[in-house]
């Protein structure tokens, strides 16, 4: 706890340093983007069976993590942005699961 | 007269400290905030919560995709086969490559180059325009092809793939007929996307006018900082619709 009052958050460590990320770093990603992009298209073109959407998503979720974290200054950002960011993933992930076990309930073995 | 009146009503934190509590006019920090840092996450955090509601709309589009494949998936297989890679591929990298200069772009904003931040600005408008230019060519086929759901829509390439030169499995009319369904989920996910892509154009338009004149290379770089969370976002939806509408079943047999 700090010793100080602050009543209207003005001190807060957390939000007193702003994170200008260089254009090197945006470089870097830009290319794993781009790599990640051919491996997605090679891989969709070898016979995986129930593997290919997967990996398909799972290319498409690691660039979708690296462009929130890089491009959108998330791993920058105070822990009140990232846990905002979080808890919306969460709230989506809850909310496909409980409308994806009513389905596969309703008709057991039909899906 | 009315500095009496203020006098009657005043700001808590002022009557502390009123040497600590001189008012800026800045627009990176309006006097309802108390400093710079907090105005700026305030604005982050609000752009956020804006961003998390989008995630809800296009999950429940993602969402319908998932059961109705699952569903009818024959006539998503042979559907989605009807869809460019080339073109799906050079319209990821283009539009990877605009969210590349956005970023760029809040970079330029943040070290206060003027002249940077309207090229970048320009460039991902760029490719930006040229991403909705590709998907205009590859709606005029599915047009030409009657591929649009609706009274005429044609189901010939896929009730009879073989005489179309197709190498795809026939389906029965029934199920070919919810190609259709594929078809409406394609053009409601890519339709909205590009939707994104227009209202992002528009908005670029103004922030490149603005940044032309200066108003983002003195420090106040939250509407560019802003409107790249927005158009991030929509390129991490296509990152998703990408694999998801063309990519995932196109295993060579």
């Amino acid at each position: 706890m700090t010793e100080y009052h602050d009543p209207s958050n003005v001190v807060n460590p957390e939000h007193a340093d702003h994170h200008i990320v260089t254009p090197k770093v945006y470089a870097m990603v830009y290319v794993a983007l781009l790599i990640a992009t051919g491996i997605t298209v090679w891989a969709a073109f070898i016979n995986l069976n129930i593997f290919n959407p997967i990996i398909a998503l799972a290319i498409a979720c690691t660039k979708g993590v690296i462009v929130i974290l890089f491009f959108m200054h998330v791993k920058y950002q105070s822990k009140l942005v990232k846990l905002t960011v979080i808890s919306g993933f969460f709230t989506f992930i809850v909310l496909i699961t409980m409308t994806l076990t009513d389905y596969i309930s309703r008709a057991w073995g039909l899906w | 007269m009315d500095n009496a009146i203020a006098a009657t009503h005043p700001h808590t934190h002022e009557t502390a400290v009123p040497a600590e509590h001189h008012h800026e006019s800045l627009p990176q920090h309006r006097h309802h905030f108390e400093t710079q840092e907090q105005q700026r996450e305030a604005g982050t955090f609000g752009m956020w919560l804006f961003l998390l509601t989008e995630i809800m709309f296009f999950g429940g589009l993602f969402f319908a995709y998932l059961l109705y494949r699952n569903w009818y998936n024959p006539a998503f297989v042979a559907a989605s086969n009807q869809l460019s890679i080339p073109l799906g591929t050079a319209n990821t990298a283009i539009l990877i490559t605009s969210g590349f200069f956005m970023a760029l772009g809040v970079w330029a904003a943040e070290v206060r180059k003027k002249t940077l931040l309207v090229v970048y600005l320009i460039l991902t408008t760029v490719f930006g325009v040229a991403f909705l230019g590709v998907k205009y060519f590859e709606y005029k086929e599915k047009w030409e092809k009657h591929h649009i759901p609706g009274a005429s829509f044609d189901v010939r390439e896929f009730v009879n793939p073989h005489a179309y030169g197709i190498k795809e499995e026939p389906l029965a009319p029934d199920m070919a007929q919810k190609t259709q369904v594929f078809f409406f989920l394609y053009f409601a996910m890519t339709g909205m996307h590009a939707l994104h892509m227009i209202i992002g154009v528009v908005l670029l338009f103004w922030l490149i006018r603005r940044a032309n004149r200066g108003d983002f290379s003195s420090g106040y770089v939250a509407p560019i900082e802003n409107f790249g969370l927005y158009w991030h976002f929509v390129d991490i939806v296509w990152i998703f619709l990408f694999p998801l509408l063309y990519l995932i079943n196109r295993h060579p047999v």
